[in-house]
């Protein structure tokens, strides 16, 4: 394969960037003088910026499609960056087939959501560091997708990881949101610690830390001199990575709180972009993951655990952004199954048509939170259809989307997911039953945020409440909500349209007659995962009987889920009742404390760490040693500096008698000593 | 005129000079018993240079005229200073500065 340079490749990274530090000076330099830059300029540079990266990245698609298939790869060294004994990493950038699909989910998704932050952010006193941040995080990301080895991919990885500490914490004048930013930094340290040690384990065994050379030297099975092992640890050990920045057990915990950002940043990092990340490195790793059939098989459990505990807890939340939150976990469990499942180009579909609906719900959710004057709470909202009609039709698109409507991009992938985690050789019907009932929770929850905020009757905010300090669109109180303006109901139309007929990118074989479709995303991944194919058992091959019956029965659960909250609040029935409270209130306890999961983690690891380090590591280790040394060495010669001192009396003739008898002394001493 | 011959008188010239350091109260005095200890050691240097045949002495002797000039110029401005404030060139003048 030789792969093809392209120029292009730097200035799809380098605009987003160039947009960044430009934002970035030009904010600190109007507010030394105490001004805030002008919002068109704010708007052109920021948005335009992203758009022109997503112009340039369908320009590099178009290109690579006019390549021949088996070697699609565009490249760029941009320059030699470290150069240690065997330790070669350059800057490079590499183009092929699965980075140009993240790419083209990235730059578009991206400058859709650049543009809703317009009219979102309309009028916040950070408006302009707002944009800086989000085209660093473009830039971040695109390094992470684009870069052609491990090194340049961790620099993206912490990059982005910054870029979503940053606008976590985005309004920190409230403590609550600056903590929140914290424990997404400090929960993803460690998971990095896992990835640097896997990237360290995989330089030792293959020399070479670039996912293609990798993936090339495990095309023919283990290569001489690397046992199984090397390959199972580093694969976990780059999934703990992975874990912590896609939010799976056990360093899920920070995603939900992550939703004290603005509500554009929720739906492009902590939905569409950035927590895929680790499901992006697993599928450019895939010919190390192919190998290690244990590390897979704790993918798949983990995955498929990870989906139901987060959707079992998004049933009862009340906050309409954290039920989201909890579903994307949960929607990110569905594709760590299909990784897990060996299935890596689906995962990388449900990780599209995620992107598209997810950031369609979050999008919407901020559409209406905006309208309810940044009210949150799902109790006060109701009856919203008439007031918001293209927030709830691309809403209800995307929760059909999402809840697995047949036909729709969500049910597309996630029947695909389904299917492989029961019929691949790699996959098991324990995880398959986990995930069915994570499916059948999605619906429900969904569609129980459909009844609660756009059906029914409005009920409105109370007197005195809702206002949570962060008032940024102060206006009056008492009117209707209204329809957002255009910078947001256009990317919502754009992704509630992609969320119905995202999924026909990929059409499932089953619905062809097992024909490959010649223009489909499998087709399209297929060179890049050529070498890592897990084949379906061989009891269940070309058992369509079984594949259409298992699509009716996910279907039914969707249908069956939906059809249970019509039930709950259909009709004329009260919209506020909680079934789940009323009958198994233990069971709602549990749930609506989230499992008490952090509480688990604050009397295990958080309070004794923050104990320890208090008692011992600041008050002995810190106070005593360290201060005691520090202030030792001074007090020390402090004392002598006291005594000596007391030789220079001023007395100049006794200094000229010391120097000459000194002199003296030293003359004689070489002459008889002979050392002259 | 024979190596030994210099080196004594430039030993001669060392020695007065030490004394005079060492003895003299007055500070002027004292800096040009200074003079006179670095001009003897310049003696011998070009005593040296001659009898070795090696003029990289020469050197040395320039370094010293700098040296001996700049040394001056600062102690001359110590002095009139000293002066202005004790009234006095005595070294007892200097008692005042002391650690």
């Amino acid at each position: 394969m030789h792969p093809v340079h392209s120029p292009l490749l730097a200035l799809v990274i380098g605009l987003p960037l160039l947009g960044a530090v430009v934002l970035g000076l030009a904010t600190a330099i109007a507010a030394r003088r105490g001004k805030a830059l002008r919002t068109q300029v704010v708007n052109a540079i920021g948005v335009g910026s992203v758009a022109g990266s997503a112009v340039l990245a369908w320009v590099l698609f178009a290109q690579l499609m006019g390549m021949d298939e088996h070697s699609r790869v565009l490249n760029q060294h941009l320059f030699d960056w470290i150069h240690v004994g065997d330790l070669k990493v350059n800057f490079g950038l590499w183009l092929d087939p699965l980075s140009a699909v993240m790419l083209l989910i990235i730059t578009n998704v991206g400058a859709l959501i650049h543009l809703y932050s317009v009219g979102y952010m309309k009028g916040d006193s950070g408006y302009s560091r707002f944009f800086c941040y989000l085209n660093l995080f473009i830039f971040s990301m695109l390094c992470l997708v684009l870069g052609d080895n491990l090194v340049v991919l961790f620099l993206g990885w912490e990059g982005v990881g910054l870029c979503s500490y940053l606008l976590i914490g985005f309004w920190y004048e409230d403590r609550a949101n600056a903590k929140a930013g914290k424990k997404a930094f400090i929960t993803n340290r460690v998971g990095d610690f896992g990835f640097v040690l896997g990237m360290l384990l995989l330089f030792m065994v293959f020399g070479s830390l670039e996912p293609a050379v990798i993936n090339a030297a495990l095309a023919e099975g283990l290569p001489r001199g690397v046992e199984p092992w090397m390959v199972e640890a580093a694969a976990l050990l780059l999934f703990v990575g992975a874990c912590g920045k896609s939010a799976q057990i056990p360093l899920y915990i920070w995603l939900p709180d992550a939703m004290a950002g603005p509500t554009p940043v929720s739906a492009l990092i902590h939905a569409a972009t950035m927590v895929t990340a680790g499901v992006y490195m697993i599928a450019r790793l895939n010919g190390l993951y192919f190998h290690a059939e244990f590390a897979s098989e704790v993918i798949l459990y983990i995955g498929a655990a990870t989906a139901l505990l987060a959707a079992t807890i998004g049933l009862v939340q009340n906050d309409i952004k954290k039920v989201l939150a909890y579903s994307t976990v949960s929607q990110l469990g569905f594709m760590f199954v299909a990784m897990g499942a060996g299935a890596y180009a689906i995962g990388i579909f449900h990780l599209m048509t995620h992107a598209f609906f997810k950031a369609c719900l979050f999008l919407g959710s901020g559409s209406v939170i905006m309208a309810m004057h940044h009210e949150q709470d799902m109790r006060f909202y109701g009856g919203l259809k008439k007031f918001m009609p293209i927030t709830h039709g691309t809403f209800l698109a995307a929760s059909l989307a999402i809840a697995g409507f047949p036909l729709m991009a969500g049910f597309m992938s996630k029947d695909e997911i389904l299917w492989w985690a029961f019929a691949s050789e790699r996959g098991s019907t324990v995880a398959w039953a986990l995930v069915v009932l994570a499916a059948f929770c999605t619906a429900f929850y969904m569609f129980r945020i459909m009844w609660m905020t756009f059906w029914g009757e409005h009920r409105g905010v109370p007197e005195g409440h809702g206002h949570h300090g962060d008032d940024h669109h102060g206006d009056d109180h008492h009117s209707d909500p209204q329809e957002s303006p255009w910078t947001v109901t256009v990317p919502l139309l754009v992704l509630g349209a992609l969320s119905v007929v995202g999924g026909f990118l990929s059409i499932p074989p089953l619905f062809t007659g097992g024909e490959a479709i010649h223009f489909s995303l499998h087709h399209w991944l297929h060179p890049v995962m050529a070498n890592s194919e897990v084949h379906v058992r061989e009891a269940l091959h070309h058992n369509h009987a079984l594949e259409w019956g298992l699509m009716g029965l996910s279907t039914a659960v969707a249908l069956g889920s939906i059809g249970l909250t019509w039930l709950l609040w259909g009709g004329g029935k009260d919209k506020l009742r909680d079934i789940f409270a009323e009958k198994v209130p233990a069971l709602h306890k549990v749930l609506w404390n989230k499992w008490y999961v952090d509480e688990l983690y604050e009397i295990t690891l958080i309070g004794p760490i923050v104990r320890f380090s208090r008692e011992v590591l600041w008050r002995i280790v810190d106070e005593v040693l360290v201060d005691g040394l520090v202030n030792g060495v001074a007090s020390f010669c402090k004392h002598l500096a006291d005594k000596v001192g007391r030789l220079q009396d001023g007395d100049v003739g006794r200094y000229a008698t010391v120097m000459m008898a000194g002199m003296l002394a030293l003359v004689l001493f070489l002459a008889s000593s002979g050392l002259w | 005129m024979p190596l030994e011959h210099l080196l004594v008188v430039a030993f001669v010239l060392f020695a007065i000079g030490g004394a005079g350091v060492l003895a003299r109260r007055n500070i002027l005095i004292v800096m040009m018993s200074i003079e006179l200890m670095l001009n003897a050691v310049n003696l011998v240097f070009v005593a040296f240079a001659r009898s070795l045949a090696d003029n990289g002495a020469h050197v040395m002797v320039m370094m010293i005229f700098v040296v001996a000039a700049v040394e001056i110029a600062i102690g001359m401005a110590i002095v009139v200073n000293m002066y202005r404030q004790r009234q006095s060139i005595g070294a007892d003048a200097f008692r005042i500065m002391r650690g």
